[in-house]
């Protein structure tokens, strides 16, 4: 070494960066990820092949239980009722997903703000939490007495703690040396907020909404029970009850079918966000060659 | 030829050459009652390179931060008479660097995002932060790298970015706290280089924290040996070893002696 001039990073420490598998992609996908979509199908289609088997085996009439195909051909049928009732649901899930991803998160920088407000208000929000929407679900609607906008306050109330537990664990378990070092360089808090502690919360933040996702369908539909028993909602749930006294069970199957495919839809949607969002550089979403 | 040998400090050397920062009778006491520092005094003057070298618990990481104003002392003064800058406040404007023992980066960051911070929270135009992140990220050897995320690259690359990012607000004085413990030997060695390189390139005051005999002796003009329990200085010994150093001095007789000298040190210090 005759002057000093760094040399690169080439020849030593570069070579051992890490290597992250390149893999060949069917139809976009992984060619390992392949047999863990095959499997389930074809475990699928076995179970209803029996199932439609049996029912045509032993003659059971649809109103005790359809088979496969007859639901398929009462939801081509009942298409026009089925999905508007689809629409109303998903438009209250949907409604209610929003809004507790707005509370939840905004209430979660409050509390990350104020250590008095989060000691004061989050007991409250375990409470409600906490406590069944089945139990209050009555109530709000004869307080609220609108019942979409009641369907939604449920759904919500179901929907919104993870999103808000998940976001304050977030917010709090920024690298603490990077904290320092924003303090170091004099960041103010809406510069910390925006480059440390929001990233960081990202992660936390998609797997409550993941799991939030699927309560506020599972609270719209419940909260519609409760209301359609009243007999003035239209959505999914009040379909189900309806088909029930009116024994058309193969409906009833269809519209069960319409709930489990959204939510379906909604858990598959979550986590492509998620891992859109992540994989550049949360080890959640890395594949390391080993 | 002048034989580099190891001699008490003399405190107003450098022919009176004013501090740039000077620690007196510094104590701090954590709220649980451990005394991590205990009447320390230490100045550090402008360009030069200082180790604190000593034992784990030996608040070598405490002095830093204090430093660094992230923590305050409980007594003693910490002075900048050497800053010559003071924000509207009217508070000496310390520049300063601090490289963690962890490369500490944003992991959702491309290393031109993560050298870039320090500018963007000073509010630096985008177009001449990223021309300074590129510049400092070439003088660290990761040119080409600026699209990487952290978890693409090794520990060493992490630490260079890590060292980049601290270096790029072009402070007086870089803390480093430990900064290569956690690398292999070789990386290490590279990284002692480097570091050696850009300090003789860029002559800010360097305060490197290791317990490392032979890093320290390698790398600095003056070590500060600590003992523990409570964190002191006990000694300080002067290197003399001409710049540049390489794997010439790393392989003398000279090197060889200057470590028995600060080992010999060390253990004065830890059986203290």
């Amino acid at each position: 070494m005759s002057e000093p001039n760094p040399t690169s990073a080439r020849g030593t420490d570069q070579d051992a960066a890490p290597v992250f598998s390149v893999e060949e992609r069917f139809l976009g996908i992984p060619k390992s990820r392949w047999p863990g979509i095959i499997a389930p199908l074809v475990m699928g289609a076995i179970f209803l092949g029996l199932w439609e088997g049996i029912v045509r085996y032993r003659g059971i009439p649809a109103y005790i239980l359809p088979g496969p195909l007859e639901i398929l051909k009462t939801l081509g049928t009942d298409w026009p009722t089925l999905s508007i009732a689809l629409w109303v649901t998903l438009r209250i899930t949907f409604a209610a997903l929003i809004a507790a991803v707005s509370v939840g998160v905004s209430l979660a920088i409050l509390f990350t703000q104020s250590k008095w407000l989060e000691r004061s208000l989050l007991p409250y929000a375990v409470i409600l939490q906490v406590t069944p929407v089945v139990a209050i679900a009555p109530l709000i609607i004869i307080w609220v007495g609108d019942v979409n906008l009641s369907l939604l306050i449920c759904a919500w109330l179901v929907a919104f703690f993870p999103i808000l537990s998940n976001t304050i664990l977030g917010l709090n378990s920024a690298d603490h040396n990077l904290v320092a070092l924003f303090q170091l360089y004099g960041a103010n808090r809406w510069q910390t907020m925006r480059y440390l502690r929001l990233p960081a919360a990202l992660p936390y933040f998609l797997g409550g909404l993941k799991i939030s996702g699927g309560l506020a369908l599972i609270g719209a539909v419940v909260a519609e029970f409760v209301a359609g028993t009243g007999g003035s909602a239209s959505g999914l749930a009040y379909r189900i009850l309806e088909s029930g006294y009116q024994l058309k069970i193969p409906r009833m199957f269809a519209a069960l079918l319409m709930i489990s495919i959204s939510g379906i839809a909604i858990f598959l949607a979550t986590s492509y966000l998620s891992h859109r969002l992540l994989h550049r550089w949360h080890e959640s979403a890395v594949r390391r060659e080993s | 030829m002048i034989v580099p040998g190891v001699t008490e400090a003399p405190r107003q050397g450098r022919a009176g050459q004013r501090p740039l920062v000077s620690i007196r009778t510094l104590s701090k006491k954590f709220s649980n009652g451990t005394l991590a520092l205990r009447d320390v005094d230490l100045d550090l003057f402008p360009g030069e390179f200082v180790s604190l070298l000593g034992p784990s618990g030996c608040g070598k990481s405490t002095l830093l931060r204090i430093i660094s104003d992230l923590s305050q002392p409980s007594a003693g003064t910490i002075e900048w008479p050497g800053a010559d800058r003071a924000d509207a406040y009217g508070k000496a404007e310390h520049s300063l660097g601090f490289v963690f023992q962890e490369p500490t980066l944003m992991p959702w960051a491309q290393t031109l995002e993560n050298v870039t911070l320090p500018l963007r929270l000073r509010h630096m135009a985008t177009g001449e932060a990223n021309a300074r992140a590129e510049a400092m990220l070439a003088l660290v050897g990761l040119k080409g790298f600026e699209k990487a995320y952290p978890r693409e690259l090794s520990g060493g690359m992490k630490m260079r970015v890590s060292i980049a990012r601290a270096l790029v607000t072009e402070p007086k004085v870089l803390l480093m706290d430990e900064p290569f413990a956690a690398l292999d030997e070789i990386t290490r060695h590279k990284l002692n280089d480097d570091l050696l390189a850009v300090w003789e390139r860029n002559r800010f005051t360097a305060v490197f924290v290791t317990h490392s005999v032979f890093e320290s002796v390698y790398l600095s003009q003056r070590i500060v040996v600590m003992a523990a329990r409570p964190g002191r200085v006990m000694s300080e010994l002067q290197v003399d070893a001409p710049f540049p150093r390489d794997n010439l001095f790393r392989t003398s007789a000279e090197y060889a002696h200057l470590c028995r000298l600060g080992s010999e040190a060390l253990k004065a210090a830890i059986e203290a």
